[in-house]
């Protein structure tokens, strides 16, 4: 039986626009897009040109840092072109996809006779590193590190977040495949955070260390879950993974070929039909949201987040699915002005404040869209980030040592410990409507810099 | 609301930055943030966001100053026509209030006034928008002045309150004392005579007049003060009740403990103000009393420690001025530490000290100052907390 952990801090907002259990197949997209900035800390040298064929798993482009850290492509076919941004940032590698899926030929030893360089190799090779986060800063693992254990969280959290059980169903062999694989990367323990109170294929997985977790958003971020486990101090590092990537690492090990297809939750208020679909990772917008948009009146548009509302990257609706998520939502712009809006009742908002009525209807669930309802003021407020922050934190200290740019405090109060979805319920209930998770990544990019 | 949001929009370009009224564009926004909440969508990070705001959070306090507010006017017109003989007048709830509405009125627009006006250039000047924080503070500080303090004082007063206490540190949220209380303390320094004594509590009693033979107008408190010393205890001729409901002399706002309770539960019940402040301050009340009582020794001491809850600004204080989440102390533990010291050491000047019949004002100040230095340790303790974690993972 395995340990349940209790959390009683946190929040969950309830948004109208839950995915559907039932899965559509999407067919093969024309093009497919890869983007270096879906990767935190990676500064990418191209191994492509435009016109080049490529396979499944065919590198695309490498991190200038660690030259090992290869990222590659999801679909088989040429290079179309590669999209620039300012100073010739790159955006993203776009492929149009011959529809065939050849796959580069991974030489795949069973798992658990594989040797951890050999793991290694192969994550390497195949594109799926980049995928290995480190902690403490939440960026791509440097793969010459030796992490102290390797955390996956089994559930998603955030608001209306897809049931992983659900997006998993089927999968037990590749996830135990796909750990015993991560076991061969650390000398300590791999770890899983599931779901209390659930029977799933997650909580079936049992060759690896479970603890089971019950409470509010954010019971779900890895990052709670590694400070109630085994928390992180100066000096030491953990590798974090997606669950969804730990089945494709099992598919990787069990079958040789890179498959890069994914469930994804199509959710949010704006959704004709808020569905789970499967699809390959890097589809364009375009074809996973063909026809599923609701028609909005004049001047209303809408936003597209890769990933939940809360710590999700606005995405543009021409683009591609980032590499890194399980879940697409759609929800209406707010650039609106509201007549007296901070002293009208406000009846069909949501607020955690007592002042306005959504206490009286905990089980309601609400449109919300992207106004910030109010002004930037300076932290006012006190007491009430502790509340959505279930760690032994004190956040306001922690965003003010940041913006001191103090590194002794940052680090005494626990910047190691949190990345930027950790404190994205402290920035949502914020009443002086302060950017904390911008904050928290400029306080990471310069430990970063000042401590390498 | 079309039609309003068209004409703004007409006005707007005239007072953005280059344009013909550029240099007032914070006064600008401050108006125009105040009629519309703005259409700023997020960028980045969390996509959407509580409808709770600032603004929101100042309005609730004010809200909840109403009913002290209200009763405070009653009350002004009720001692007045007491202390003239016209008792009559004096029953009539409407009469006093509307006498009282027009003598507190000027106070509210003086301070709001002078305090806005500050406010407006400090941020014109700064370029930022207009912070909302003035809203309650302009409203605490005519509540915690005698009604018969002169305009031009309580001028000043804000004015020092502003600059001094508030703009210099960088506006609100960066402030180290309450605003409303160093306005107060200012004039209790600065002009003794006029916040203290027997006079200055009734409207038109320092300046003389056709008052009743032995009317006194001291507050139950002064009152105490000055008999405590001969061995006696005398609240003047005011009972508990008279000062729970609050209809006796005093400072416009703090004298009805029923008034504030409303307000208190308007706050609490919103979450604005912080219950561990307000019930330790409460505490560290009470239980002063009750050491003054175990000690003995005079007749102030052997009061029952429950009337220093109830007389002078103890209430108003604990409910509306320690509780101010920008200068009270920012961790939880240190909220319970602090309220209780502050109650403790209100009642501790109270009683020890002859020369202040009132020490809520003085206790506040003190523990605002001390409030950095409790968090402090409140934090460290958490810092070595994870260094202890550290060194255990080491061995």
């Amino acid at each position: 039986m395995s340990k349940t952990i209790k959390l009683k801090r946190g929040l969950d907002i309830k948004l109208v626009g839950k995915a559907e259990k039932r899965i559509v197949e999407l067919p093969m997209s024309e093009s497919y897009g890869v983007s270096p900035l879906d990767f935190e800390g990676v500064v990418p040298k191209l191994l492509v040109r435009p016109g080049d064929a490529v396979k499944v798993g065919t590198p695309l482009f490498f991190n200038k840092y660690h030259p090992d850290v290869l990222f590659t492509s999801p679909v088989s076919g040429t290079v179309d072109c590669i999209t620039r941004g300012d100073k010739r940032k790159i955006l993203a590698i776009v492929i149009n996809a011959d529809g065939k899926q050849e796959s580069e030929k991974f030489e795949t030893k069973p798992a658990d006779k594989a040797s951890k360089e050999e793991v290694k190799e192969l994550l390497l090779k195949s594109g799926l590193w980049p995928f290995v986060t480190q902690r403490p800063y939440g960026i791509v693992a440097n793969p010459a590190d030796e992490p102290k254990a390797v955390f996956v969280s089994g559930f998603n959290s955030a608001p209306l977040a897809p049931d992983m059980d659900f997006v998993l169903e089927g999968e037990d062999e590749n996830l135990k495949v796909g750990f015993e694989a991560l076991k061969k990367l650390t000398a300590g323990k791999v770890h899983l955070g599931i779901k209390a109170g659930t029977d799933g294929v997650v909580s079936r997985v049992s060759n690896v260390e479970k603890t089971a977790f019950q409470g509010p958003h954010p019971a779900g971020n890895v990052g709670v879950q590694i400070h109630h486990i085994d928390p992180i101090n100066k000096g030491e590092i953990v590798w974090t993974l997606d669950i969804q990537t730990v089945a494709i690492i099992g598919r990787l090990f069990n079958t040789g070929k890179l498959d890069m297809t994914k469930v994804y939750a199509l959710t949010g208020s704006e959704l004709i039909e808020p569905v789970y679909v499967r699809a390959i990772s890097g589809a364009p917008f375009v074809s996973l949201l063909r026809g599923n948009i609701k028609r909005q009146g004049r001047d209303q548009k809408v936003r597209i987040i890769n990933g939940d509302v809360l710590s999700g990257k606005k995405a543009d609706p021409r683009g591609y699915v980032a590499s890194n998520t399980n879940q697409i939502t759609v929800i209406p712009e707010g650039d609106k002005y509201e007549f007296l809006g901070w002293a009208m009742p406000r009846c069909n908002k949501f607020s955690v404040s007592r002042s306005y009525f959504s206490w009286l209807r905990p089980k309601r669930e609400y449109v919300l869209d992207t106004n910030l309802h109010g002004g930037h003021r300076p932290y006012i407020v006190t007491g009430l980030f502790e509340r959505y922050l279930p760690m032994d934190i004190y956040p306001m200290y922690l965003f003010k040592a940041i913006l001191a740019k103090d590194i002794d405090k940052m680090e005494n109060l626990g910047i190691y410990e949190i990345v930027e979805e950790d404190v994205a319920l402290c920035e949502f209930v914020d009443p002086s409507k302060n950017n904390i998770q911008q904050t928290v990544r400029e306080g990471i990019n310069l430990m970063i810099k000042e401590l390498s | 609301m079309e039609k309003l949001r068209n004409i703004v929009d007409k006005f707007k370009p005239q007072f953005e930055k280059g344009g013909r009224f550029g240099w007032l564009h914070s006064t600008f926004d401050g108006f125009e943030t105040f009629l519309f909440v703005p259409n700023t969508v997020t960028k980045s990070g969390a996509h959407i966001r509580d409808v709770n705001d600032t603004k929101r959070v100042m309005i609730v306090v004010v809200l909840a100053l109403i009913p002290a507010l209200l009763f405070g006017m009653y009350n002004t017109g009720l001692q007045h026509f007491r202390a003239i003989g016209e008792l009559t007048q004096a029953e009539s709830i409407l009469g006093c209030w509307w006498y009282g509405f027009w003598r507190v009125l000027p106070l509210i627009l003086v301070s709001y006034i002078v305090g806005l006006g500050i406010e407006f250039i400090f941020a014109q000047i700064r370029g930022h928008e207009i912070n909302e924080g003035y809203l309650v503070s302009g409203m605490l500080i005519p509540l915690i002045m005698p009604i018969d303090i002169p305009l031009w004082m309580l001028a000043v007063a804000v004015a020092f309150a502003v600059i001094i206490g508030k703009e210099v540190f960088g506006g609100t949220g960066m402030n180290i004392f309450n605003p409303a209380l160093l306005a107060r303390a200012f004039i209790f320094f600065a002009y003794t005579p006029f916040i203290s004594g027997e006079t200055v509590w009734v409207r038109g009693f320092s300046k003389g007049g056709p008052f009743v033979d032995g009317f006194s107008g001291a507050t139950p408190l002064t009152s105490l003060s000055e008999s405590a010393s001969s061995g006696t205890l005398d609240f003047g001729d005011y009972s508990l009740w008279d000062m729970i409901v609050g209809t006796i002399p005093g400072s416009i706002g703090e004298t009805s403990v029923i008034a504030i309770l409303i307000g208190a539960i308007i706050l609490l019940w919103t979450g604005v103000a912080s219950w561990r402040i307000m019930v330790s301050v409460f505490a560290g009340g009470l239980v002063m009393g009750l050491i003054f009582n175990l000690i003995g020794g005079n007749a102030y001491m052997d009061m029952p420690a429950y009337y220093h809850l109830v007389m002078g600004g103890f209430a108003f204080g604990a409910v509306f001025m320690a509780t101010d989440p920008v200068t009270a102390s920012q961790t939880n533990v240190g909220k319970f530490i602090c309220g209780f010291l502050i109650g403790v050491i209100a009642v501790l000047i109270r009683v020890v000290n002859p020369g202040y019949p009132e020490g809520m004002m003085l206790s506040i100040l003190f523990m605002n100052a001390l409030a950095p230095l409790v968090d402090h340790y409140v934090v460290a303790a958490n810092v070595r907390r994870r260094n202890k974690r550290l060194k255990t993972v080491k061995a």
